[in-house]
């Protein structure tokens, strides 16, 4: 076992588990909100107003207090306009922000490393408020019937909106967030039947879609660029049935020798449903060529790249080439611990947001109540090996015979957990690395050339109909 | 240890299974139905627009231009049958059997099971009216293939994680 105080990238994970005040308390709040919505707001019952009225107490000492409270009053009595359900999402929404903050910091105990508190500035202007309208009067007809009243009439009522905004690169956000959302919904019509509802998800998607249809809520304005070595740590995917994103995480060193930080760079990328697995990455390959030099384990030098205030690279390949071999590992055990986080914009601010780079070594692997843990300092620390993508050589076993882990640490569901990003392994006794995304890039691996010949396949069918069909 | 409830990034929905989609390059659970669109198997330029009603069984079957189909007289066409076959696939037998809410008699679905069950009920035939806006459905479902990438930040899809969970 590693000493905890070694310094460098060791993480005191017993930090982790210590309890955070008033964490419980603005929790319970949301749950009293999401309980409310998920019977509906048209008739409310007393046990929803009771909800209603908590969620106005819990941020009764804040700038949103007279709003909240005078939006509650209203729901409560079922007469809740637009802007009254705009203001209990905003309620929500800041309660969960104080949540993120204080998880944060216990983040920042645990990897010992610095963190940019500099606030992030508020986001730009927003055309198409015809569209945003439209999705909010969409989102307000979903709170009135609440999840348990939900059917396919009032949950396709999304398809137009998403259908016209998704060509509109500045509604973007909003559009694959309400893609996603109605796409589940539909799959659980009608709510009366449902055995249980994702409250707090739902509720989560609900309030954050609210909110971007405020106009100039959705911008991530660049706010300087970057000239200098980018060297990747791994990839984190995300996808719902009709979008996918992938996101390289890195550490970002300035050519002028200034502090290194932790950035981002992703593409992202509407799909149809049927292109899955490799598919995923075949589309989003073409236009970021990081995800090669993740592949072929090199860093890449940055010339002039444009970066918002929250550390995410707004990629452009002309801005980048290949640089010099680059490990992963290396990089997590000597530029990582020195590099500085940066600050979460205001609406960015929630717990599910939180995804920070660690670097685990030492640990204990072993398994609680079915799920994988690492023992870091004493401290049993959940393995998310659900958010390894499928599409890749690594596998929930790797992960469980692995002597050090890369990943991104999370909170949900009460509890931080580790989702890997590459592991260090034995196999037939030589030591490995293997990579989540390590077929990001293309790959030579026999399951990987045949999941991608299947993907090229699907996709080649649609193009072909797609050719034939929508241009007629 | 975990409550569903309360999980911020809970599955939902399983992720599609990968499959071929020469034959039937479009299908979905959507409207009440199960709904998608079928090659031809002798015309290249022709696909037929079939669909099954959740709960009624209703069914409906005919070319994209409008035309019914020969096949769906009195009983599920081939058309038919390939699309349960590939919606089962895409999506998982039991995922379809709750859909259309069909009970097999050995409570394990499978696609031969959930087409059996519905056909001994002798569903009705039901019009083409559905046969429009399932392929304007089916337009809107390629026009993701156009729509552009980008490498803005998309924070909105850190609620989205993948699962290696299959439907
Ligand atoms: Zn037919």
């Amino acid at each position: 076992m590693v000493p905890a105080d070694q310094g460098g990238g060791v993480m005191r994970a017993d930090l982790l588990a210590e309890p955070t005040a008033g964490l419980d308390e603005a929790l319970a709040a949301v749950d009293a909100f999401d309980r409310a919505l998920t019977g509906g707001l048209l008739r409310p019952q007393p046990a929803q107003a009771a909800g209603l009225a908590e969620l106005a107490g819990a941020v009764a000492g804040t700038p949103l207090a007279a709003r909240v409270a005078e939006a509650a009053d209203r729901a409560a009595a079922g007469a809740a306009g637009e802007d009254h359900l705009v203001a209990l999402a905003a309620a929500r929404t800041a309660l969960l922000g104080s949540v993120h903050d204080a998880l944060m910091t216990r983040v920042v105990e645990a990897t010992g490393r610095p963190h940019d508190e500099e606030p992030a500035p508020a986001p730009g202007e927003q055309p198409a408020v015809n569209l945003l309208a439209a999705a909010r009067s969409w989102l307000c007809d979903l709170a009135r019937c609440g999840w348990r009243g939900i059917d396919h009439e009032v949950v396709s009522g999304a398809a137009q909106v998403v259908s016209a905004m998704l060509p509109d690169p500045a509604l973007r956000r909003l559009a694959t967030l309400l893609d996603g959302f109605a796409a589940e919904l539909a799959a659980c019509c009608p709510g009366a039947t449902l055995d249980r509802v994702p409250e707090r998800r739902w509720a989560d998607l609900w309030s954050r879609a609210t909110l971007l249809t405020v106009p100039g809520a959705a911008g991530t304005p660049v706010t300087s660029t970057v000239t200098g070595r980018l060297l990747p740590l791994g990839v984190d995917v995300q996808e719902h049935a009709t979008a996918v994103q992938a996101q390289v995480h890195a550490v970002f060193e300035p050519a002028d020798g200034g502090t290194p930080r932790l950035v981002r760079a992703g593409v992202s990328v509407p799909k149809p449903d049927t292109v899955v697995g490799a598919g995923l990455w075949q589309l989003l390959r073409p236009h970021l060529s990081l995800l090669a030099a993740v592949s072929e384990g090199r860093s890449m030098d940055l010339a002039d790249m444009p970066v918002t205030a929250e550390g995410d690279l707004v990629w452009a390949d002309g801005h980048a080439r290949p640089g010099e071999p680059a490990d992963a590992f290396a990089t997590a055990r000597v530029a990582l611990p020195t590099a500085t986080g940066t600050a979460t914009a205001a609406l960015d601010r929630h717990p599910a947001r939180i995804a920070v780079p660690v670097f685990l070594e030492g640990y204990t692997a072993g398994q609680d109540d079915g799920t994988l843990t690492f023992t870091v300092a004493g401290h049993a620390l959940a393995v998310d090996t659900d958010r390894v993508p499928a599409a890749g050589p690594l596998t929930p076993e790797a992960v469980a015979a692995s002597g050090a882990c890369i990943g991104l640490l999370r909170w949900d569901n009460g509890a931080y957990r580790v989702q890997p990003l590459a592991v260090e392994t034995t196999v037939r006794k030589k030591a490995v690395a293997i990579h989540a995304g390590g077929w990001a890039g293309g790959t030579t691996d026999k399951a990987g050339v045949k999941a991608e010949k299947a993907a090229t396949d699907a996709v080649a069918v649609l193009r072909e109909r797609a050719g034939k069909l929508l241009r007629k | 240890m975990s409550d569903w409830e309360r999980s911020s990034t809970a599955r939902v929905i399983p992720p599609a299974r990968p499959r071929k989609l020469a034959k039937v390059p479009f299908v979905e659970l959507a409207d009440g139905r199960l709904q998608g669109v079928v090659s031809s198997g002798s015309d290249i330029e022709r696909v037929y627009v079939s669909s099954i009603a959740a709960g009624s069984w209703t069914f409906a079957c005919s070319t994209n231009n409008n035309r019914p189909c020969g096949g769906a007289r009195g009983g599920f066409c081939n058309h038919i049958r390939a699309l349960v076959n590939e919606a089962v696939l895409q999506y998982g037998a039991e995922r379809v059997a709750r859909y259309l809410r069909v009970e097999t008699a050995d409570g394990e679905p499978d696609a031969q099971g959930v087409t059996d069950a519905m056909s001994a009920a002798r569903p009705p035939q039901g019009d083409t009216a559905a046969a429009a806006p399932v392929f304007s459905r089916f337009l809107r479902h390629l026009a993701y293939l156009e729509l552009a990438p980008t490498t803005a930040p998309l924070p909105e899809m850190q609620w989205f994680p993948p699962t290696r969970a299959v439907a």
